[in-house]
């Protein structure tokens, strides 16, 4: 496979990873991440609407308390006891010790007289009939004003009760602190963006908020967004930033008590797990990515080695079936030339046989006949000693098994070998692994294919130079390594040394089937032999013979 | 000592020919036939010291069929097997129904001569023992020796 191929199924496989496992990753965080802002929005909306609701309450509470106290002095009280100023002090001291938070209080007549005051300001002697309050209180007996600058010039709102005493009339009308009230309302509010304040019917600040506006002054708010029932709404201002406004009514609607909250404050607690969820996430990502490039690397280098190894062996294959192929051919075709020789050779005997008669022995032409006898059978020979060894080879001879040492094999080789080898002025040392098994193998098959490979190596170098025999074991395999230091043989080359009839000695010296019929017996085995080699410098053929152990008599 | 009879028998003509003629050469006694039906034939009238037998004869009976009748007809013939590499294993096969050996082709002369030479000496050490155990016989039970000789002649 081309590497194009690799880095492409590379890329699939890890785009397809990753898809599969960030996606999910993805819609979890989303979803986890906006049911839980679902849960906290709705959480901090009942947080607030409860306590605008506690707080309208508390706040009507308050008032009742006040309008009550107010009522019980007037019902216990005469006219008379209440315009008297010594009285008026006595009941606005006992009223202020019981509930405080009053200012002043004072006497009015029917007519709108101030009759009788105490407090901090010069009321006494003015007359309200024109003031609107005046007619309230009047008509319906209790009125709680809104918030106003009235005489004293500072906002302030009244509590007044009328009293029915006979025929006459008056009104007994008591001053609420400001700054007491705001702070019973602001008691409210809630960290540092949290307000309380309360709204008349048209949007007038009736308490200080806590930013911006100031009392008396229009809110920003509609009040007609804010329903009977405690009611929440949400605003953007020009940066974005959210305010939940929660608003209740009190004393019967005529007010509305607003508490707000900036969202992101409120919200804080989300953010920080809004980062953390991000935080996980994008670990998670990296992590993913990380572990998916990394196995998916690993995966594509398993496969290109496993698929090279197979090219091996497949390139093995296609070799040993090309041998086996023409070792099947090659065994018909010697088969075939076998009967015309066997004939010729008989043919030849009978001419030789009547030569020796006595009138052939006179022919002067008897030396040459002779001569040519003799060339034919020679040659004869020739051809069915390459016959035979084809023949031998080509068919089916499993290896038997005797116990077998490499080493002392490879030394009676090299014995057999060393006159031949000193005529040519050649060197054959050896460097043997003193350790290696007895293996079950066949001796002579092996001893053959040493012979062969080491009779090349003289035959390559021709003569002076130098064989290095070595033996060891590698793995299950005895490697026995025979170099020369000959002339090399080129690369093209290289790949054809093991067919059949391939040589590159000259013509009649080598038949060109020592390395098939070497590599055919290893290969039976359950061997192989490798050739290295570099054209000037030499050439290696390793055999690999299978370290297979005796099986125990 | 009798003169051995040798028995070729190949499809191969030129060379059964040439053969048999090398072969009376050296003074052996020898008869060629090209097939193996011929063989048994020939060899139901007269009988033969040693056969030398082709395995591989297409057309007719192969090698190791006729050698199979020939052991019925003559079981003393010694079998001299000629054999291609093809067919060594069906000759080992022939020597366990009692072939003598098999040789290659192409044969060398001298070869076959000298495996001849063997097969004759171990025929003829075989009649000899046959003689010395009929001789014995004649010795003890003259009577029933005589019997088999008339019915054999008959």
């Amino acid at each position: 496979m081309k590497t194009s191929l690799y880095k492409n199924l590379q890329r699939k496989i890890i785009i397809i990873t990753l898809l599969v496992s960030l996606a999910p990753l993805i819609v979890l965080g989303a979803t986890i991440y906006y049911q839980f802002a679902r849960m906290y929005g709705e959480k901090i909306e009942e947080q607030i609407t409860y306590r605008a609701t506690a707080q309208a309450e508390a706040v009507e509470l308050f008032l009742k308390e006040r309008t009550a106290i107010l009522c019980a002095m007037a019902d216990t009280h005469t006219f008379n006891d209440m315009t008297d100023e010594k009285n008026l002090a006595r009941i606005f001291e006992v009223m202020n010790a019981r509930a405080g938070a009053f200012v002043d209080l004072g006497v009015i007549s029917n007519s709108g007289q101030h009759l009788a005051y105490v407090g901090p300001y010069d009321l006494k002697g003015l007359n309200y009939y024109q003031h609107p309050w005046f007619d309230e209180v009047m008509s319906k007996g209790v009125y709680i004003s809104n918030v106003y600058m009235g005489y004293r010039q500072l906002p302030h709102f009244i509590i007044a009760v009328r009293r029915q005493e006979g025929l006459n009339s008056w009104i007994l009308r008591a001053t609420i602190d400001p700054d007491i009230f705001e702070e019973i309302v602001r008691s409210a509010q809630v960290g540092k963006t949290g307000d309380a304040y309360i709204l008349d019917q048209k949007g007038v600040c009736q308490t200080r908020p806590r930013f911006n506006e100031e009392i008396l002054t229009q809110s920003h708010l509609d009040t007609r967004l804010f329903g009977t029932r405690t009611t929440v709404i949400e605003e953007k201002n020009a940066e974005g930033e959210k305010t939940l406004y929660a608003g209740s009514r009190l004393k019967d609607g005529k007010w509305l008590l607003v508490i707000s909250q900036e969202v992101a404050e409120e919200m804080s607690g989300l953010f920080a797990t809004r980062i953390a969820e991000i935080v996980i996430i994008v670990c998670g990502f990296l992590a993913i990515i990380l572990a998916t490039v990394f196995t998916t690397r690993m995966i594509i280098k398993r496969l290109r080695e496993t698929d090279s190894r197979m090219n091996e062996l497949n390139a093995q294959l296609i070799q040993s079936d090309k041998l086996a192929a023409l070792g099947k051919m090659a065994a018909g075709v010697a088969h075939e030339i076998n009967n015309p020789l066997a004939v010729i050779i008989q043919v030849t005997g009978w001419m030789e046989d009547l030569l020796y008669e006595e009138e052939f022995q006179k022919s002067h032409n008897y030396e040459e006949y002779k001569q040519g006898i003799k060339n034919i059978e020679d040659h004869v020979e020739r051809a069915r000693k390459v016959v035979h060894n084809m023949l031998g080879y080509a068919r089916k001879m499993e290896p038997r098994l005797e116990d077998v040492d490499v080493n002392s094999t490879l030394k009676q080789t090299i014995d057999l070998l060393k006159n031949h080898a000193i005529t040519n002025n050649i060197e054959i040392t050896t460097a043997l692994s003193d350790d290696l098994p007895i293996i079950a193998s066949d001796q002579s098959q092996l001893q053959q294919v040493f012979l062969n490979l080491i009779t090349n190596a003289i035959d390559a170098i021709g003569s002076e130079g130098l064989i290095e025999v070595t033996s060891g074991q590698v793995d299950s395999f005895i490697n026995v390594d025979i170099t020369d230091n000959g002339p090399g043989i080129p690369e093209d080359k290289q790949k054809k040394v093991f067919d059949p009839f391939f040589t590159t000695k000259e013509t009649g010296e080598g038949t060109g089937l020592g390395l098939w019929v070497s590599y055919d017996i290893i290969a039976k085995m359950g061997g192989s032999i490798r050739i290295k080699s570099e054209v000037g410098k030499g050439t290696t053929f390793t055999v690999a013979v299978p370290a297979v152990i005796p099986e125990k008599k | 000592m009798d003169a051995f009879r040798a028995l070729v028998v190949d499809d191969e003509e030129v060379f059964l020919e040439t053969l048999v003629k090398r072969l009376r050469k050296r003074n052996i006694d020898t008869t060629g036939v090209p097939s193996g039906e011929e063989a048994l034939e020939i060899m139901k009238k007269n009988l033969f010291d040693v056969v030398i037998l082709d395995v591989k004869m297409p057309g007719g009976m192969d090698g190791i069929e006729t050698l199979r009748e020939i052991k019925k007809i003559q079981p003393l013939a010694e079998v001299l097997l000629l054999t291609g590499h093809a067919s060594v294993e069906t000759s080992i096969e022939g020597m366990k129904l009692g072939a003598f050996d098999y040789l290659l082709k192409p044969i060398k002369l001298e070869e076959l001569l000298t495996k001849l030479a063997q097969a004759f000496e171990k025929k003829d050490a075989h009649d000899q023992k046959i003689r010395s155990a009929r001789i014995k016989e004649l010795i003890r039970f003259p009577g029933r020796v005589l019997e088999q000789v008339k019915e054999d002649e008959s």
